[in-house]
């Protein structure tokens, strides 16, 4: 193939905000949302889909963005950590992250707010075996997991 | 230092408040900027090019195909970084790009900049790099052996010894005489690294003979020292500004490499140069836990109590020296801060080999030693049939001693650390069956180092309190790696001014903005930036009050301070009218620890602390008699803290600490094979997750420490440090087996199961200690108590 | 950042299309799905295609559909969480869909798919690292070299099988439908994969997996048991699959499959059968687990180590049949 790697049009909506991109399509999502859209928001540990730092919702359901292709998203609805709150009023979830003290380098902090409010979007009021489960793929090497705990079942409790 | 007297708890209004962090909305938008996520305009991206070998002279490196290709702005090598630097003055090996030859793979040997990373890495694979292979050392006990071609560093001593002390405080081998119970063991404690979930970054710009550095840094006061060495630039024209800091555990403690190549690619190009590292890179920059073997030694009398005790730890450096004496002697320091050890010998040797460089890593140089030390005193405690939580007591240091290595203990909370966790716990009570154990051990940690890094006679912290158009702004070098130091800032200067913590404006971390700070390493910053903000708050207060009372015309005293007023006015009216009558209000404060904290002998400079932490920790697991696996049930952690500044930041530093100290218990390890890292990402570098995390129940423990700011100390690293050996006591407890290495891994523990099965010792760990050529010991005399309050 | 090499991504409009596209470019191009395991394995130079086709978009690939024998056509692109949480799966083929649920953490499962986790690459610590990494310490026969670095005498990679749900499908006697440019076939899950880490599944690089067929369960149970160091995230260290039919407390049929111990998942059903016609205790069982780990062969290519990797293949095949059997 000639020209390999040439870049193509993608279609995406990000946070509400339509988008037609021009982008290399060997560049994943995370390096479109940090780079091109410059929402550096979603962080990056390890850019191998083993530490959670960079998981966005794709059409609802949090997914790695560093693992994502342009291609697959083509047509889809992104929402990054940018786009949780309600313009200055912290999303509930945001609200009790801060509040529990959940957040402390905060590097993990986007990647385990969006997948709790995917938890939460689903099922206001887990058990504390489904918070584990739903965010067993976010690392944090800070809090030692029990405050975010505590902020996710707070958080799904304003929620209700 | 400020003294602040008779205040209870109650009197206090935001200090040990559960109030959230001042910067924590910004991190939970996205809106804090990380290292990474700072882009200058016409930004150049600069990569490493990184060593294949171990260990090799390096005949020739020939960049010239990498400059020749589109996008490729400069490229560099040792040529241009002729000047060594290095943490530790006594230890200055590093280039940052290394010409000669290369230590371990993954040490850098040139860095390019060009218009994108995808070109960078591509010019760095086009770099020609020919090398003359030589033996790559991963051992300490091959490290020790005469080299077969050269020693890795050519200021190591023979052996490869990096560093090498020997101490002995009391009559050690009249103690041993007249112990009644002799016990010797040996153990060894694997690496482990800091794993932070933020990959280090850095930005430089040189505009105008102005070198400034973001970096993803903990210090940095010593890297823009660093950065003035290297480039021989007057400090003045160099300004390093830590940016938000996405986790540090002493990861981001040493100038490194990147940094240093960025500052001179910014020099060269005109342009600024940005570095990230992979994943991959962070685990060859390391600085992380030194792989140490231990040998202890104790005499004990019929009732227990420690008559002597000889320690002797062989540490595995990896290739560069970073903070490698202090971390040596760090493993022989703070036994006698827990323990009343009335003869003490310490023999400790840092060794290079072939390995990423070790350094600092939360409880630097103790958990090893702490580790060793708990799970002999439990054994000790099963030979003479006394229970192990009633033995420690008996050798319980007490508040406001001397030990016998000169370190002045002020205020303790041990006993009620390990009174708060073993009821809490139900140790005591807890029933035998197989399979369930529950374990029991205690540390301590220093608050801050009592000495810099380098000599010099600054204080250690500075802090300026400005009060402007009505606002507070606070001016500290002090750097939030997240462990909430601004938090803890702003919260002094709020209870001294009557606001919240949110209303005072933080500037930390910024060489060019903030007065010195040292950093935050050694869990120095509540404790010391705390009390220079606290000296400048107060003094701060007091010219609002002063100038309110004046004109109310009443005594300062009838001047109340709180709930944003001073007296009658409002804040801002107050500083209003302060400013109209003094103009510019601005107070210092500062702080240096106390001379007399610890002794003046050679190597005294590693573990004085104005004050120690004192951590207890009971664990209880379900283990397999089986496979050896390990199902963490729960932690109960009770730290001393003197009193704590935000309740709920402690709280997070605390369960912070248990979490990682699970880790190291369990499954973390930096591992090698065939000369390198062996499994360098964080999938196969195993963390705890959600699933593995166990509850933890946390009590804090106010002794209000006299010199601490409103009584505080640290919380950032002792908390770590009793949960590895509670862990290994509890598997012990549950099996019957010891597994004296960490980690704990299944395979380990049915090693150690096999082994007895087969009629042999139950245990996993090392054999022996091999012959170390230690210097000759050099004997302390006592402390000299004229000197001294006690 | 650690980033991805060049290379062009299609979306074929059609599987036919796809397999035209896959005729044309041979070696030269892979198709991705959820990409869990195709894109890390591009960053890190071990996988480098010139053309990336996707599959993720193409509805026929995304049907669960109830098949004419009673059993159920899952469409290749059905994603692991579904398969998880459909509950007709969960009921019919709990093993299966817990081995679906049991695959690394949420977010993988979100994206990654049955297909991808069927045709998963074979795992070993000597592989799945860095391109600098393996230059420094050497390449390996499964990419850019030409020795096994772990068993450096084997004439075949030996790289780790690590499918969880290849065994689980196995114990229910599932086919795949392939397609290619000879047309279409369908074969035995447990055909697919052969002895060999590099060439490890017996299907050629033109042929697309489409849909996997789970015969109608009948009266077998099944359940499936992973051995990681984590209790999410990670990779099997040791997989065990059953399946079996009771006639009230005594085992009347039984299907072992176990993965993770060698480079293709080991049907062990012959050793298991000498549980057949006996109830399940513990020396039973114990005895009929040790025979059937026998052929398990785990090296020093994974975490913890292989001793104990190999005796846990014991436990696991224990465990599995106990919860196959609901015997506790």
């Amino acid at each position: 193939m000639s020209n390999i790697g040439s870049r193509e049009i993608l279609r995406i909506s990000v946070n509400g905000r339509k988008h037609e991109l021009l982008v290399k399509p060997y560049a994943t999502l995370l390096e479109i949302l940090r780079e091109d859209l410059r929402l550096t928001g979603t962080k990056h540990g390890c850019e191998a889909g083993e530490c959670g730092a960079c998981m966005v919702l794709v059409d609802g359901t949090p997914q790695l963005s560093c693992l994502v292709l342009p291609g697959q998203v083509e047509g889809s609805d992104i929402t990054t950590i940018e786009g949780v709150s309600n313009g200055s009023e912290l999303h509930p979830v945001q609200r009790a992250f801060m509040e529990h003290g959940a957040s402390q380098c905060g590097y993990c902090t986007s990647g385990m707010i969006i997948s709790s409010k995917a938890l939460l979007d689903a099922n206001p009021s887990p058990s504390r075996e489904e918070i584990k489960e739903a965010l067993s793929g976010n690392l944090c090497r800070c809090t030692g997991y029990g405050t975010i705990i505590e902020a996710v079942e707070d958080a799904g409790r304003a929620m209700a | 230092m400020t003294t602040i007297e008779g205040e209870s708890a109650t009197d206090l209004r935001v200090v040990g408040k559960s109030l959230p962090k001042v910067d924590a909305v910004g991190k939970l938008i996205g809106l804090t900027a990380y290292a990474d996520d700072i882009e200058l305009p016409n930004t150049l991206f600069c990569k490493l090019l990184r060593s294949h070998h171990p260990h090799a002279r390096i005949i020739s490196i020939d960049t010239s195909p990498a400059l020749a290709m589109e996008g490729v702005v400069a490229v560099i090598t040792q040529d241009d970084l002729p000047v060594k630097y290095g943490i530790m003055p006594t230890s200055e090996d590093e280039h940052g790009l290394e010409g000669e030859k290369v230590r371990f793979v993954g040490d850098p040997v040139a860095a390019v900049a060009a218009v994108d990373e995808e070109t960078a890495l591509a010019a760095c694979r086009a770099i020609k790099v020919e090398y003359q292979p030589l033996e790559a050392i991963e051992s300490i006990e091959h490290a020790l052996l005469p080299p077969s071609d050269e020693p890795i560093q050519d200021y190591a001593g023979p052996g490869n010894i990096h560093r090498a002390g020997a101490l002995e405080f009391g009559e050690v081998d009249e103690g041993f005489a007249k112990s009644n119970y002799i016990r010797e063991d040996v153990f060894f404690y694997e690496g482990n690294t800091h794993l932070p979930m933020e990959q280090h970054s850095a930005t430089a710009t040189y505009v105008g003979d102005q070198l400034t550095l973001w970096s993803s840094t903990q210090n940095p006061h010593y890297v823009h020292r660093a950065m003035a060495k290297v480039f021989e630039m007057p400090m003045s024209h160099v300004r390093v500004i830590a940016a938000p800091h996405g986790g540090g555990f002493g990861g981001k403690a040493d100038p490194f490499s990147h940094e240093v190549a960025v500052c001179k690619l910014a020099m060269i190009t005109g342009r600024p140069v940005k570095c990230t590292l992979t994943r991959e890179e962070v685990f060859y920059t390391h600085r992380g836990r030194h792989p140490v073997l231990m040998w202890v030694r104790t005499g004990v009398s019929e009732d227990g109590k420690i008559q002597a005790m000889h320690f002797r730890t062989a540490l595995d450096g990896g290739a560069y020296g970073s903070y490698g004496p202090a971390s040596m002697l760090y493993t022989g320091a703070l036994q006698p801060t827990t323990y009343n050890i009335p003869a003490y010998r310490f023999e400790g040797v840092r060794v290079f080999t072939n390995k990423a460089p070790c350094g600092p890593k939360r409880g630097h140089g103790t958990p090893q030693p702490r580790f060793a030390l708990e799970l002999h005193l439990d054994k000790i405690a099963e030979d003479i049939g006394l229970d192990p939580v009633e033995l420690r007591r008996r050798n319980f240091v007490k508040p406001y001693t001397r030990t016998i290595n000169h370190l002045r203990i002020t205020s303790c909370g041990l006993e009620e650390a390990t009174e708060q966790v073993i009821e809490a716990s139900g140790f005591l009570r807890r029933k035998k069956s197989l399979g369930h154990g529950m374990g029991f051990a205690i540390s301590s940690y220093m608050c801050g180092a009592g000495l810099p890094i380098y000599w010099n006679k600054l204080p250690h912290s500075e802090c300026i309190v400005q009060v402007n158009r009505g606002g507070v702004s606070l001016y500290c070098g002090a750097t939030d790696i997240g462990q909430g130091s601004d938090t803890v800032l702003a919260t002094v200067a709020a209870e001294e001014l009557g606001l919240w913590p949110s209303d005072i404006r933080i500037f930390s971390g910024d060489t060019g903005l903030a007065p010195v700070d040292l950093g935050s390493y050694s869990s120095r910053v509540t404790f010391m930036a705390g009390n220079a903000a606290l000296q400048a708050a107060h003094e701060m207060r007091e010219i609002l009050v002063n100038a309110v009372a004046e004109k109310m015309e009443c005594s300062p005293s009838e001047v109340t301070v709180g709930e944003g007023k001073i007296g009658e006015m409002t804040f801002e009216e107050a500083a209003n009218l302060a400013q109209e009558k003094l103009g510019v209000l601005s107070t210092r404060g500062s702080y240096a620890p106390p001379k007399n904290i610890g002794g003046r002998f050679k190597a005294s400079g590693v573990g004085p602390s104005p004050a120690y932490s004192y951590s207890a920790a009971v664990v209880d697991l379900d283990a397999d008699p089986y496979s050896g696996e390990i199902q963490l049930n729960k932690v109960w952690i009770a730290h001393d803290i003197g009193r704590p500044i935000n309740s709920l930041t402690v709280r997070g530093q605390v369960e912070g600490g248990v979490y990682m100290g699970l880790g190291e218990a369990l499954m973390e390890a930096q591992l090698y094979r065939h000369g390198l890292h062996k499994v360098p990402s964080m999938l196969d570098y195993k963390s705890l997750t959600f699933m593995d995390m166990p509850e933890v129940e946390t009590y804090l423990v106010e002794t209000i420490d006299l010199e601490g700011p409103y009584g505080a100390k640290e919380v950032g690293q002792g908390p770590l440090l009793p949960v590895i050996p509670a862990v290994a006591s509890a598997v012990h407890d549950a099996l019957g087996v010891w597994v004296d290495e960490v980690p704990i891994t299944p395979d380990k523990i049915m090693r150690a199961l096999d082994a007895r099965a087969k009629g042999r010792e139950g245990r996993y760990g090392p054999k022996s200690f091999p012959a170390i050529p230690y210097p000759t010991i050099v004997k302390v005399p006592p402390f000299d108590a004229s000197s001294s309050s006690f | 950042m650690l980033r991805l090499p060049r290379f062009s991504y299609l979306r074929p409009g059609s599987v036919t299309e796809a397999v035209e596209i896959l005729a044309e470019y041979g070696s030269r191009a892979r198709v991705v799905a959820g990409g869990t395991d195709l894109v890390p394995k591009m960053k890190r130079g071990q996988i480098e295609p010139e053309v990336v086709v996707g599959l993720s978009h193409l509805e026929e690939l995304r049907r669960i559909e109830k098949a004419n024998d009673g059993g159920f056509e899952i469409g290749a692109c059905v994603t692991l969480a579904e398969v998880a949480t459909n509950p007709a799966l969960q009921s019919a083929y709990p093993g299966y869909a817990k081995a679906a649920a049991l695959v690394s953490s949420p977010a993988l499962r979100n994206s990654g798919t049955i297909g991808g986790n069927l045709c998963v690459d074979t795992r070993c610590n000597y592989y799945d690292e860095s391109y600098e990494w393996r230059k420094a310490l050497g390449f390996c026969m499964k990419k850019d070299g030409d020795i096994c670095r772990v068993a450096p005498a084997s004439a075949t990679c030996r790289a780790i099988a690590s499918s969880d749900t290849a065994p689980a499908a196995i114990s229910m006697n599932a086919t795949a439908l392939l397609i290619g440019p000879d047309g279409q076939r369908e074969v035995p899950v447990a055909s697919l994969y052969q002895d060999n880490g590099k060439f490890y599944m017996t299907k050629s690089p033109e042929e697309i997996l489409v849909s996997l067929h789970m015969p109608a369960p009948g009266s077998w149970k099944s359940s499936y048991v992973k051995v990681r160091s984590r209790g999410s995230i990670d990779f099997p260290l040791v997989g065990a699959a059953a399946a079996v039919q009771m006639d009230g407390p005594k085992i009347e049929a039984c299907r072992v499959v176990i993965t993770a111990v060698g480079p293709q998942p080991l049907d062990v059903s012959e050793a298991a059968a000498a549980l057949i016609g006996r109830e399940i205790d513990a020396a039973v069982l114990e005895e009929v687990a040790a025979e059937a780990a026998k052929p398990a062969r785990p090296l020093d290519n994974a975490d913890l180590s292989y001793v104990w990797r190999k005796r846990m293949t014991r436990r696991a095949i224990e465990q599995a049949i106990r919860e196959a059997a609901d015997v506790a």
